[in-house]
């Protein structure tokens, strides 16, 4: 059993079910549907059973499967995970049907704008499919080209998903995520040339297999540079300030799947790469830039968080409360201790989850209310009580209260940071009362008072004023929908992520025991000041 | 008494069928009936190349000298021509693509009609099919491969006219916007003189220095005294004939006009063939007469390259009309295909050659798979090359829209692609010898070029189709072979490039 090539059926799965989802013919969006949930949930299945063959205890990277690919570059097709890829594979696995659950209806509902009545529902879900090969692709590659050829491919779909099924602005959007993106991913190129050209001189042989890169001992002034070209690709993706520009405008106009997994994971690649590649390759020049990147991240805590709070578009709030959270995980990453560092990885998990809530049940509640804009809501509690309930759910594990899934992460963080940062933690905890007024706010100014905007337009198939937001133009339906409370359907997308917000913030261990071991050998090559 | 010189018959095959068919097209232009000659040139003109491209693939691995020391058979040399005989080949099957016009050909019926006058009308709606386009394009044909392979500046110079002269006329033979082709026409032969002129001068200068027409000649003289002025000016001007013809700014200016006014079919023949050889010449020129002699070049090629890329990727942003838009694409290539002409080893090793010829063979195949797509999209009776007519193409013709993405995904670079095949290995060969400030420019360029590209299939994705968009012709068999090929190929050489890699590898070397 534990023998499956888990890791590459995780990739050619999903992009198999994309070229089927793809090939369907038109207007069969029901079995489009159907077929790209099956796979997604095959994909889930497959990574529980990869995470149950990983033994916690055994080597630092596992389920291992290699073969060469190009090899004029010295470059294989080498996969496998450590226990930080593994619980990002996780989250893949949970998010993705999760999402292509809550996009069910979307042809209905309206994501998008007119376009979307035109356009089938299956490239929608083909573009997910391909977009989660090519996320367990970055995630599980153990081949610094091979990363980065899936962290470059990796834009195509989610470029078409933005400016295929996005909002009003979708197309400037698409463009502006995708040229963020692959500047960074071009200047990371050069870094990646420049490891194989090191690697070469050492070695004898160029390569690019990342337990061949972190014997490497290389020059400082050469780590410094490699570490900038990686580092900058990771801080466009992650994003910190003041590379987050691309985000509220592609979290805000993708469509709410789109936007998940936007800020669910792909942007934990960034994260991720600080760990995976910018610690253990460049163990001196990471010393050397952690005050910078300390201050960028509690920067971009506390910045965030004031724009977050400023802002009246509900996604784009959304999106500004991430850059705020990855603040966090920056701070525990570059604080260099083990415990900050689990939690980071912890909070990449539960950022996921619990963002990926609240992206969802704002998605929801857009879809009843047609308008992007705090103002036009209020007192929705009174009239849906389940998706209320919800959305305070989400918005208190955003916020880290205690007994869900963030506190645990959120507390590790700044605790493990305390003693080698105690300036920067101080600075960041700032960012958890802030955090607390943009998300209660936003509750509070949505949910309850009296109703208010398109609560009190009886008839709803006339236009939303100007400034009404994404959807004005969508036929509306016949009946009411936007007082109706969740549905069967939309429970069942929001079931398994309340369920594991609160168990994940009472018995997070599972997770921890798959992290800790993979953070403490990412500490043992960073050396030094790590403890 | 005259000795004759040892000619290798064997080892010019390629060159020999190629002219070959050429001649044997004239001779069918003048003899065969009119109503039949149009399948009979296009078979000969199509066994003409894929007979060389066979010869060439049967020539693997040998390494001569031949014809009196004036050409040369080697790797490199058989590697380029045998893509300038494949991309040929395509070319020519987009020229024979009947179905799309519907005057039944994208070449005008006669072309000293002038333009406008009662007879140009009357012949407008003709359909009577010009056929000598295909002996002109097996010549240009033959010179691109002669180019590659000339051992002598006297030989190499005579390649490139045999190469330019047909160019010149077939790019003024558009059946439609028939002004704006020839004057493309005189523009490309007028600035194609003076380019031929300086490349004479710049002989000239050379012979003088070294006494010696001859690569391995001047190869031993620029060893000996590399200081000499007349030959460092003569490498010059040598290096701007040959940048000219593969349309390096600040050489580029006739490449927009031209793209533009050329028949489609012409310009993808032109973007794809002319600049394989155009590199073909400068990598033999600059490796095997003057590799010696870096320390005179480099800096030139540093510089050019730079500056290709800048105004390639600058320029192209600006840009409204596709043909335009990948003309300035072809010129930021060129600065990246310089790139890796600069990763050229100290002692001759080193990956830049195998690295310059794949991306050759990438690029030519992704950017003739574009020009192909563009002859499908048609308003009234020509071509919609304009941007605005291509917004919604998507909706439209879904099919259509993913091939032309996947080609502009490729000339962008992004991973899977063959573009990014390429990019990565002149990048890495331009790295691996310390040009990195140059490969930051590089890498700053493709992101800019992304721009230029993503815009057009924002416009086919993303925007809604106007009113009275264009149509999406059928293509035929030639044109549907055409995009078969190069579109597989594109995939192809981004997933599994392993063995076209091992074949560039194993073949760059130059005898000399």
């Amino acid at each position: 059993m534990s023998d499956l090539p888990f890791l590459l059926l995780m990739i050619a799965v999903p992009a198999v079910g994309a070229a089927v989802v793809a090939a369907l013919p038109r207007g069969r969006d029901q079995l489009a549907r159907q077929v790209a949930l099956g796979v997604s949930l095959l994909v889930l299945v497959l990574a529980v059973l990869a995470a149950v063959a990983f033994d916690t205890a055994g080597e630092r990277f596992q389920l291992t499967s290699s073969w060469t690919w190009i090899a004029d570059f010295g470059v294989s097709f080498a996969l496998g995970v450590d226990g930080i890829a593994l619980v990002m594979l996780l989250l893949i696995g949970v998010l993705v049907p999760v999402v292509i659950g809550a996009s069910w209806q979307d042809d209905a509902a309206g994501i998008g704008d007119v376009a979307t009545d035109k356009r089938s529902m299956k490239a929608y879900f083909a573009w997910l499919l391909l977009l989660e090969a090519m996320m367990v692709g970055v995630f599980a590659a153990t081949d610094v080209f091979l990363f980065y050829v899936f962290f470059e491919a990796m834009l195509v779909p989610m470029y078409f998903i933005i400016g295929s099924f996005g909002g009003p602005r979708r197309q400037y959007a698409a463009v502006k995520f995708f040229l963020y993106s692959l500047v960074g991913g071009l200047i990371m190129l050069a870094a990646v040339i420049g490891l194989y050209v090191v690697s070469n001189s050492q070695l004898g042989e160029g390569t690019f297999a990342f337990d061949a890169l972190r014997g490497l001992e290389i020059d400082p002034g050469v780590q410094k540079l490699l570490f900038l070209g990686f580092f900058i690709a990771f801080a466009i993706k992650a994003p910190l300030v003041p590379f987050h520009t691309w985000l509220p405008d592609s979290g805000s106009e993708a469509p709410i799947g789109g936007a998940v997994l936007l800020v669910g994971v792909l942007d934990k690649v960034g994260t991720f790469g600080f760990l995976r590649y910018c610690l253990p390759l460049f163990p001196d020049a990471s010393r050397f830039f952690a005050p910078y990147v300390l201050v960028l991240a509690v920067a971009g805590i506390l910045y965030a968080a004031l724009l977050a709070m400023g802002q009246s578009d509900m996604k784009r709030l959304v999106a500004y409360t991430s850059i705020s959270h990855f603040g966090f995980i920056a701070l525990g990453i570059f604080a260099f201790t083990t415990e900050a560092a689990t939690g980071a990885v912890l909070y990449m998990v539960n950022h996921g989850i619990a963002t990926g809530l609240l992206f969802l049940v704002v998605g929801m509640l857009i879809a009843r209310g047609r308008s992007r804009q705090i103002g036009d809501y209020g007192g929705v509690a009174a009239k849906a009580p389940l998706l209320a309930g919800v959305f305070l759910v989400a918005g208190l594990a955003s916020l880290a209260l205690p007994g869900t899934n963030s506190f645990v992460s959120e507390f590790l963080v700044l605790i493990g940071s305390f003693p080698t940062q105690p300036v920067f933690t101080i600075l960041a905890t700032a960012g958890i009362i802030l955090a607390a007024l943009y998300i209660l706010l936003m509750y509070q100014r949505t949910m309850h008072g009296p109703p208010r905007g398109v609560l009190l337009q009886e008839d709803p198939a006339e236009p939303l004023p100007a400034g009404g937001g994404a959807t004005a133009t969508l036929a509306a339906p016949t009946r009411s929908l936007r007082v109706l409370d969740l549905d069967r359907r939309e429970l069942a997308v929001v079931a398994p992520l309340v369920a594991l917000i609160i168990v994940l913030g009472v018995y997070p261990q599972p997770l921890l025991g798959l992290i800790e071991p993979a953070v403490s050998a990412t500490m043992s090559d960073l050396g030094g000041t790590a403890r | 008494m005259i000795e004759a010189p040892d000619l290798s018959l064997a080892a010019l095959a390629p060159l020999l069928f190629i002219f070959g068919a050429a001649c044997v097209g004239v001779l069918v232009e003048a003899f065969w009936p009119r109503d039949t000659r149009h399948p009979v040139q296009v078979s000969v003109a199509l066994v003409g190349t894929v007979g060389a491209l066979v010869c060439t693939l049967l020539l693997a691995g040998s390494r001569e000298i031949t014809a009196g020391g004036a050409l040369a058979v080697d790797g490199a040399g058989l590697f380029l021509q045998a893509t300038i005989a494949g991309l040929g080949a395509l070319s020519l099957l987009l020229f024979a693509e009947r179905s799309l016009d519907p005057a039944r050909s994208a070449f005008v019926t006669s072309a000293a009609v002038p333009a406008g006058s009662p007879r140009d009308r009357e012949l407008l709606t003709s359909t009577r099919v010009q056929t000598e386009v295909y002996p002109l394009a097996s010549f240009a044909i033959g010179g691109m491969m002669l180019f590659t392979a000339a051992n002598d500046l006297l030989i190499m110079f005579v390649a490139l006219e045999v190469l330019s002269l047909p160019l010149y006329l077939i790019s003024g033979m558009a059946r439609r916007r028939r002004l704006l082709s020839q004057e493309a026409a005189v523009k490309y032969f007028l600035l194609g003189a003076f380019a031929s002129a300086f490349f004479l001068y710049g002989l000239a200068l050379v012979y003088g220095a070294t006494g010696s027409v001859r690569f391995s000649d001047i190869r031993s003289a620029s060893l000996a005294d590399g200081t000499d002025i007349l030959l460092v000016l003569g490498l010059a001007l040598l290096v701007v004939g040959l940048l000219f013809k593969a349309s390096v700014a600040p050489f580029h200016t006739w490449t927009p006009d031209v793209y533009q006014g050329a028949p489609t079919p012409v310009t993808a023949f032109m973007a794809a063939c002319t600049k394989v050889a155009a590199f073909g010449a400068i990598l033999r020129l600059l490796y095997v007469a003057f590799g010696t002699a870096e320390w005179t070049w480099r800096p030139l090629v540093y510089g050019v390259a730079i500056v290709s890329m800048i105004v390639g990727a600058v320029l192209g942003l600006t840009q409204t009309d596709l043909k335009r838009m990948l003309a300035y694409s072809s010129i930021a290539h060129a600065g990246f295909l310089l790139t890796g002409v600069i990763g050229l080893g100290a002692g001759g090793e080193g990956s830049g050659l195998a690295a310059t010829m794949f991306y050759l063979l990438a690029y030519g195949l992704t950017t003739l798979g574009a020009f192909a797509v563009l002859t499908l999209i048609r308003v009234g009776d020509g071509e919609a090359t304009h941007l605005s007519q291509w917004a919604g193409l998507a909706s439209r013709s879904p099919l259509v829209a993913a091939v032309m993405a996947l080609f502009l995904l490729a000339l962008a670079g992004i991973p899977l692609t063959a573009g990014f095949t390429g990019k990565f290995a002149v990048f890495r060969a331009a790295i691996e010898e310390g040009a990195w400030p140059l490969a930051l420019v590089a890498l700053l360029a493709s992101a800019v070029a992304a721009f230029f590209y993503l815009r057009v299939i924002v416009l086919m994705y993303f925007s809604s189709p106007a009113a009275d968009g264009p149509t999406v012709g059928v293509p035929g068999l030639p044109t549907t072979i055409v995009l078969a090929i190069t579109a597989t190929a594109t995939v192809a050489l981004g997933i599994v490039p392993g063995s076209v890699l091992d074949v560039a590898e194993q073949a760059a070397i130059f005898v000399g």
